[in-house]
């Protein structure tokens, strides 16, 4: 049942990860992202983040895509058949991102020992508790200044993003 | 007052160095010279009271018992001590103090050098005050004053040989006082260089004697000769070769043959210089050395009858020189040559106090005759020639009369002090037994009387020779040369009356008081005693072969001047001969100075090529490798420093090429990078 | 079984997929968005590892890295329109006035 799921929303993640890189309209690249979006966060159910899940999809889908496809409103680019899509170095950056493939898979059937523990069966232990609780316990806790901070960082990024976009300062 | 013994010496010191500082002060800084007043009070009054301390430093000897006359004084050491190994084998002290010795030797001699030698400076006063370097001629005076005070009031032989080069050098100074006169240098270059060439034998006879006898001071070096060569040496020795060494500084110094040939040329100089050294001071040291170094000589007889025989050789050459010149300050040069010959030869037989005392009243007549030559030529102008004077009797009565007095002195007329000196060395000759010498000893009392008639009678009397205009200008000297004269006239006519001898009755007061100074000269069996009759017998011949010479003379220069002249035509090779000195100046050129010269030219050549050559040579090889040096800085450290900014410069052109300024250019060498470090990692082995 | 190598090979394919993107595209919003595929990819491999290894701060690294991302965007997107307003283009070959 997992296996099934997890190889579809694997395709389904590749799939429109794919189509994001290579749409010609920005407005269908941000929908094709939003759908990778959410598959990742089934992906993120799959294994249990459930807290991880939802905010991916609240903030991440939610927001930060909405607030993308906002942009893409106010930038007025008109011609998308006319103009070319790929940068003058795109031959560069195919070789490149392939040879970042090869150094990953090196990597990846290096420590292939290491990781070969099934994903799930190893979570007997944390299914007692919520998630949700869990991460909270652990967020308010040990990591509360972190959290902290990064409150701070989206203030910050907030009354940045205003300035920015103003039309005069 | 023997306590300020030392300031004998040291007054006439003080004399020369405040003259000559002050003076050269004066004239380096402010172009005036000093006061002629300040500087003659400043000079004179130092040798005066020289002379002072030396009357009372004499008079105070007197008082002591005769055998204990001698004071000795020690300023300060002034080599310290160096042990050094004799030739007999023990080891002796080199170690000289500046020390004086006042004995009745040293005593006579002070006195009459501070006496007449402040005579002579006042003298001078008159005679240069026309002078630029007035106060220069006194300092230079006062100088050599000091020196000749310090050679013979000196304890040992190195303290006397400083003296000795110092009246060298004062010789030299002040014969080549004019400057001006290429001619006084030369002269004074001659003395210098002659003179030198005795100290060299003298220096070697001071070496002698201290590897021989350990020690140089006259007190424990004669005593130590008398215990060591009780007899006189019979073959030639030790001794003997002490007393030829130093005989070979005395023959430079008081002008014997074969280096007396730098006297003559000294008349160069100011004519109260020829007075001072030539007759006063320099020359004699000479006597004084051998005489203060009897206990030596009176020990080798050999070197005796070679000092006898090189005095009386000189005395009768110098007088058949003089007898021809013309100029009037020559001829008492050559006189002095050949009074000096006699005091060798007194010295040479054994007769030391005889000698000491014709070196006392030689002092007298000779500065007498010198002054009143000066005094002649200084109202003729400085003109010297005889021939070219005559009949100055009537204008320069007082130089007429004391040169007069002097001359009758010198001639060895009684009762002037010529006579009595002269005939005591005689006398001693005969008794001797070197009865040639004792013969050629008449012949040159015969000489000197003629030549130095002559000189009276060509240049006070007889037909005035001289222009008339010039005989217009001419006056008596000035009261400041004729005092002098006249006090030294009264000298040379007492102070023969000290030394008298044994037929007249009357003792001998000279002999009497130089007796002891002489008790280290080894004193043999008298010789047997002549009768009194022989010595006033000899002593009537003497007198009567200075007659002739005057008779001779007279007749010659004044009566018939012509036969004078017919005499030269006959014998006119002969004349030539002798007129130009035996040709001994031109032999010495052509054997030494010449040869010496080529030397010094060869020398000069090597100095010139080899050695600047090697100097220049040595300043190109620096340019070269400065040149070389600079080259390698141009050429290989520039163009070192050009590549690293060729290099930076090259590299900077390949690395400006990542800054594209395109933002995906970036992107992608960002990720370049990263897939570089992982590949890195990756076969790290990580 | 699927094993957490699974995940990660996924998290790496997605990743270079995203790296492509970056390098590949012209449009700057797009270049955005594959910036934030390769955030994504990230994400999950931090959670897959996280259940690997029983820990959660895996999970939390996860909700931070959502968060900066979330900034991260807001300040781009900003950027964004800044430079549309002066460039009148969001292709980043024609921001190119650093060009040597």
């Amino acid at each position: 049942m997992e296996a099934i799921l997890f190889y579809l929303l694997a395709a389904v993640l590749i799939t429109f990860a794919v189509l994001t890189v290579t749409a010609s309209n920005p407005v269908r690249s941000a929908i094709y992202l939003i759908s990778a979006l959410l598959s990742v966060a089934g992906l993120f159910f799959l294994l249990q983040a459930e807290f991880v899940g939802a905010v991916q999809i609240l903030v991440y889908v939610g927001g930060i895509m909405v607030l993308f496809l906002f942009v893409i409103l106010l930038v007025d680019v008109g011609e998308f058949g006319t103009q070319r899509k790929t940068s003058r170095q795109w031959r560069a950056g195919i070789i490149v991102g392939v040879a970042l493939a090869i150094q990953f898979g090196v990597l990846l059937v290096r420590g292939a020992g290491f990781f070969a523990v099934p994903a799930r069966e190893a979570g007997l232990e944390t299914a007692r508790s919520l998630n949700t609780e869990s991460v909270g316990q652990l967020l308010y806790n040990e990591y509360l200044l972190p959290f902290e901070i990064a409150s701070v960082l989206l203030l910050v990024a907030m009354v940045g993003a205003v300035v920015l976009a103003k039309k005069e300062l | 007052m023997t306590a300020y013994l030392w300031l004998i010496p040291i007054l006439p010191l003080a004399g020369f160095l405040i003259n000559g500082l002050a003076g050269l002060w004066l004239v380096r800084a402010s172009g005036t010279r000093p006061s002629r007043g300040w500087v003659y009070s400043v000079g004179c009054g130092s040798v005066f009271l020289s002379f002072l301390l030396s009357l009372l430093c004499f008079a105070e000897l007197l008082q002591m018992p005769p055998q204990q006359r001698q004071v000795e004084q020690k300023l300060f050491q002034w080599i310290p001590g160096n042990v050094i190994r004799t030739v007999s084998g023990e080891s002796a002290v080199f170690e000289i103090d500046w020390g004086l010795l006042l004995d009745p030797l040293s005593a006579v001699m002070i006195l009459f050098v501070t006496g007449i030698g402040f005579l002579i400076h006042v003298y001078s006063i008159g005679y240069m005050w026309e002078e630029e370097g007035f106060y220069r001629f006194f300092a230079y005076l006062n100088l050599i004053l000091f020196m000749m005070l310090r050679l013979v009031l000196a304890d040992n032989y190195l303290v006397l040989f400083v003296g000795w080069e110092g009246v060298g050098l004062c010789s030299y100074l002040l014969i080549g006082y004019y400057t001006h006169k290429k001619s006084a240098g030369d002269a004074a270059k001659k003395a210098f260089v002659v003179n030198r060439i005795g100290d060299f034998g003298f220096i070697i006879g001071i070496f002698w004697l201290f590897s021989h006898f350990g020690t140089l001071n006259f007190r424990e070096l004669f005593h130590r000769i008398e215990i060591l060569v009780p007899q006189p040496e019979l073959v030639w020795g030790v001794l003997s070769w002490a007393g030829l060494l130093l005989f070979i500084g005395a023959i430079g110094k008081s002008a014997q043959i074969p280096l007396y040939v730098w006297l003559p040329d000294a008349m160069e100089g100011p004519t109260p210089v020829s007075a001072l050294i030539h007759a006063a001071t320099m020359v004699t040291a000479g006597v004084y050395v051998v005489a203060r170094s009897a206990a030596i000589y009176s020990r080798a007889p050999d070197v005796l009858l070679l000092v006898a025989t090189v005095g009386i050789a000189t005395a009768v050459l110098a007088a058949t020189i003089g007898l021809l010149q013309s100029d009037i300050k020559r001829v008492l040069a050559y006189s002095t040559v050949s009074q000096l010959g006699y005091m060798f030869t007194a010295m040479g037989v054994g007769a030391f106090v005889a000698g000491i005392f014709h070196v006392f009243t030689h002092a007298f007549f000779k500065a007498l005759l010198f002054l009143g030559s000066g005094s002649v030529i200084h109202a003729m102008h400085h003109e010297q020639d005889m021939f070219k004077m005559g009949g100055l009797r009537k204008y320069l009565p007082i130089t007429w009369a004391t040169m007069g007095i002097g001359t009758i002195a010198i001639a060895g007329i009684p009762p002037l002090a010529g006579f009595f000196s002269k005939d005591e060395i005689l006398w001693k000759t005969f008794e001797s037994g070197h009865l040639l010498i004792w013969l050629v000893g008449v012949i040159v009392a015969g000489l000197t009387a003629c030549y130095m008639f002559r000189l009276m009678f060509l240049t006070f009397h007889g037909e005035e020779r001289m222009s008339s205009e010039t005989a217009h200008h001419l006056h008596e000297s000035p009261r400041s040369m004729t005092i002098p004269l006249v006090i030294l006239a009264a000298g040379s006519a007492l102070a023969g009356f000290l030394g008298l001898p044994i037929w007249t009755g009357l003792p001998n007061l000279f002999e009497g008081f130089l007796e002891p100074s002489f008790e280290t000269a080894y004193h043999g069996e008298h010789a047997a005693h002549h009768s009194w009759s022989l010595e006033v017998g000899l002593a009537i011949l003497s007198v009567a072969v200075a007659a002739a010479g005057l008779y001779l003379a007279y007749h010659f220069f004044l009566r018939k001047t012509e036969r004078a002249a017919a005499l030269q035509q006959r014998f006119a090779g002969l004349h030539r001969l002798v007129y130009n000195k035996y040709f001994v100046d031109e032999a010495y050129d052509a054997l030494f100075v010449n040869r010496t010269k080529g030397l010094g030219n060869v020398l000069s050549w090597f100095d010139e090529k080899v050695v600047d050559g090697l100097v220049n040579g040595s300043a190109a090889a620096t340019r070269i490798t400065a040149w070389i040096s600079g080259q390698a800085d141009l050429q290989i450290v520039d163009r070192m420093v050009n590549l690293v900014a060729e290099i930076t410069n090259f590299f900077s052109a390949v690395f400006r090429k990542l800054q594209t300024g395109l933002v995906p250019r970036y992107a992608l060498s960002f990720v370049i990078g990263i897939v570089l470090i992982i590949t890195a990692y990756l076969y790290m082995g990580a | 079984m699927i094993e957490t190598s699974h995940y990660l090979v996924l998290s790496a394919i997605v990743f270079t997929i995203g790296v492509i993107g970056v390098l590949t595209r012209r449009n700057i919003i797009i270049i955005f968005m594959s910036i934030e595929l390769m955030l994504n990819a990230v994400s999950l491999n931090l959670v897959a590892l996280s259940q690997t290894l029983q820990n959660l701060q895996g999970q939390v690294f996860s909700v931070f890295v959502i968060t900066v991302a979330a900034a991260e965007a807001a300040v781009g997107l900003g950027i964004i329109i800044s430079l549309f307003r002066n460039r009148e283009t969001v292709n980043v070959d024609e921001v190119d006035l650093m060009k040597w």
